[in-house]
């Protein structure tokens, strides 16, 4: 039993694209704190998003993500600590002469005016020409692929499509960092998916900064350069999305990106992700060097592409492990209900932080 | 399914209870036509001279007169009042909210007479001679609250959201009103504005304690059935109440989309 410590990290490198260049931020906190009476919603947040990075805010409802999210635009006031944006402190600049534009979870399309309109509003009130604008906005209108709608109103327009004018009425605006929160929130799982390739795709092309708020894991894990994971008001752990999911610093993180197997042995806390753990069926050898426990398979579930298996461990505790469907049934049928070991690489484990 | 004498039943039962409602009304627009001034069952004849005696009568064009002074002045008045305090009860977060916009809606609620009464000893008390001002004041009690109500309703019907899009795309405080938040109320205001002219015009209680030796519409009409004179023009009158009353409260429902957004004026 040897949980990988410490040591050459070799997940440190991959973070992709825009931390090639030279790393300039273009927004910073500093121990930023938010209260609402004796609610803490924010408490001392220390952040740095770089230029031209996909960042995403990930927690559950309630862990701040939000109201972090406001108060960079502006609409709150923090009770505490200071707001850069480009390096230049923006902590009291109320929200309409701030250099950022929001993506609102319901949208927040003006009723009463076109599409057009609604995505030329921000250039109209900055005073930008009326022909500059028309230019821009049919150019915003191309990029979300929503060409020829623009005379149309909000309500006329499918879910997915007030979602595009939402990203366009900002992104046309260039701001120094575009705020997204829960954008995709309310649309299906299928336009879900096509949206967040295609937000991160338009992310890429036009440049800018994006912070972006979610719930969902699996959102944050596919489109974000960086992520951090908050709870209770405060940040758990700041990483890449390999970084977060290989290497959860917390428990809490553990448990709230993929599914959480923390065992302790020897003191030692750590964490073995379920993809990682092979089964061995009674009377099989588990393969040479890799760690083994004895369980019986409590539950089958199976979830389409591969199934997860509920292990009880002789020692007490649950773990899941996960299969991939190549025989779903034969593998149910030598599987369920009956003991089985589990192994995994020592490499494959994470040791948690301690004190949690 | 019920069966078919249960459904002719039903519907017999409706047309008696519309009947009710709305004969006396109809009865009143076909007097008006009546050639005859004394009112009686069939009307002997057919005839609009009524309307010409009417208009030339320089009672009811005084009354008349007065009536539009009264309620558009006190729907004007009704309109900033009713507006401003509306938007400051819903900006508002203070814990004394709903006992301020209860006050707000109470003269709506209360008798008209105890309002009336009121005024009146508030107005002799104070010195101040009955005139077409203690009428406007009187109204303005009661029309406030229209607005109010309705103004209120849109504004919480509308997505807060809005306005922070508004300021986050870079518009300042006076844009965001003349943008955004404007635009949105504005039929809400609109139907405040018809549903006070409305009550205004046909209010009777309240323009009885306030008003001086002049007469309103309402009153000139109270005046001449008590007295039993000029009974064809009183038919003329009427109708032409019924109808200034009705197209407003119409055109309000339409606005804000038929809901029952506005409290409905005869309940006064």
């Amino acid at each position: 039993m040897s949980p990988k410590m410490g040591a050459e990290d070799p997940l440190k490198v991959p973070s992709p694209g825009p931390l090639d260049k030279p790393e300039k931020p273009a927004l910073r906190l500093r121990s930023v704190s938010k209260n609402y009476g004796s609610v803490v919603a924010v408490a001392g947040v220390d952040l740095l998003v770089n230029e031209g990075e996909f960042f995403t805010l990930l927690g559950p409802s309630g862990s701040g993500k939000t109201t972090l999210l406001r108060l960079i635009a502006g609409f709150e006031r923090p009770d505490a600590g200071r707001i850069e944006l480009g390096g230049r402190d923006i902590t009291s600049v109320p929200p309409h002469l701030r250099d950022t534009n929001t993506v609102f979870q319901d949208y927040a399309l003006f009723p009463h005016m076109s599409v057009a309109d609604n995505i030329g509003y921000g250039l109209r009130v900055k005073g930008v020409s009326r022909q500059a604008r028309e230019k821009r906005v049919q150019r915003a209108l191309a990029m979300v692929r929503l060409a020829g709608l623009g005379h149309r109103r909000p309500n006329q327009l499918s879910g997915g499509q007030r979602q595009r004018v939402a990203l366009a009425r900002a992104v046309v605006n260039e701001p120094e960092v575009l705020l997204l929160d829960e954008p995709l929130g309310a649309l299906d799982l299928k336009l879900r998916q096509e949206m967040q390739i295609e937000l991160k795709q338009i992310q890429q092309r036009v440049g800018i900064t994006f912070v972006y708020v979610t719930h969902d894991q699996e959102e944050a894990l596919t489109m974000s350069d960086r992520l951090a994971v908050m709870a209770n008001g405060q940040i758990e752990q700041i990483g890449s999305p390999v970084e977060v999911y290989e290497r959860p610093a917390t428990e809490f993180v553990a448990g709230f990106i993929g599914i959480s197997n923390v065992l302790l042995r020897n003191g030692v806390r750590f964490v073995v992700r379920p993809e990682k753990i092979q089964m061995v069926a009674e009377g099989e050898h588990a393969p040479a060097g890799m760690t083994v426990e004895n369980g019986q398979v409590v539950e089958v579930i199976y979830v389409g592409m591969s199934s997860r298996y509920v292990v009880r461990l002789d020692r007490g505790e649950q773990l899941v492990a996960v299969r991939q469907n190549m025989d779903a049934v034969g593998d149910a049928r030598k599987f369920e209900g009956r003991p089985v070991r589990l192994a995994w690489t020592p490499d494959d484990t994470y040791v948690l932080d301690n004190g949690r | 399914m019920e069966g078919f004498w249960t459904r002719m039943l039903l519907r017999l039962w409706v047309a008696l209870i519309l009947a009710f409602l709305f004969t006396p009304i109809v009865l009143i627009f076909v007097y008006a036509f009546n050639t005859s001034n004394i009112q009686s069952w069939p009307i002997p004849g057919f005839t609009t001279k009524w309307f010409a005696s009417t208009w030339d009568d320089p009672d009811v064009r005084r009354a008349l007169t007065l009536s539009l002074q009264a309620g558009l002045t006190a729907t004007g008045l009704a309109l900033v009042l009713g507006s401003c305090a509306a938007f400051a009860i819903h900006r508002m977060t203070w814990f004394g909210r709903e006992v301020v916009s209860l006050l707000f809606v109470l003269p709506l609620a209360l008798p008209g007479i105890v309002t009336g009464i009121a005024l009146n000893a508030f107005f002799s008390f104070g010195g101040i001679s009955l005139s077409v001002w203690t009428i406007v004041v009187g109204h303005t009690t009661f029309c406030i609250v229209v607005v109010y109500n309705n103004v209120l309703a849109r504004l919480r019907r509308t997505q807060g959201s809005l306005i922070e899009a508004a300021m986050d795309l870079g518009a300042n405080g006076f844009q965001v009103f003349r943008d955004i938040t404007l635009p949105l109320i504005s039929t809400s205001i609109v139907a405040g504005a018809m549903l006070a002219f409305a009550l205004s015009f046909d209010e009777v209680i309240v323009t009885t304690f306030t008003a001086g030796a002049q007469n309103t519409l309402p009153l000139w009409i109270f005046g001449a059935i008590r007295l039993g004179q000029r009974l064809p023009e009183v038919n003329v009158v009427v109708s032409f109440v019924i109808l200034v009353t009705i197209i407003p409260v119409l055109i309000a429902a339409r606005l804000t989309g038929g809901g029952g957004t506005g409290r409905v004026p005869a309940a006064r």
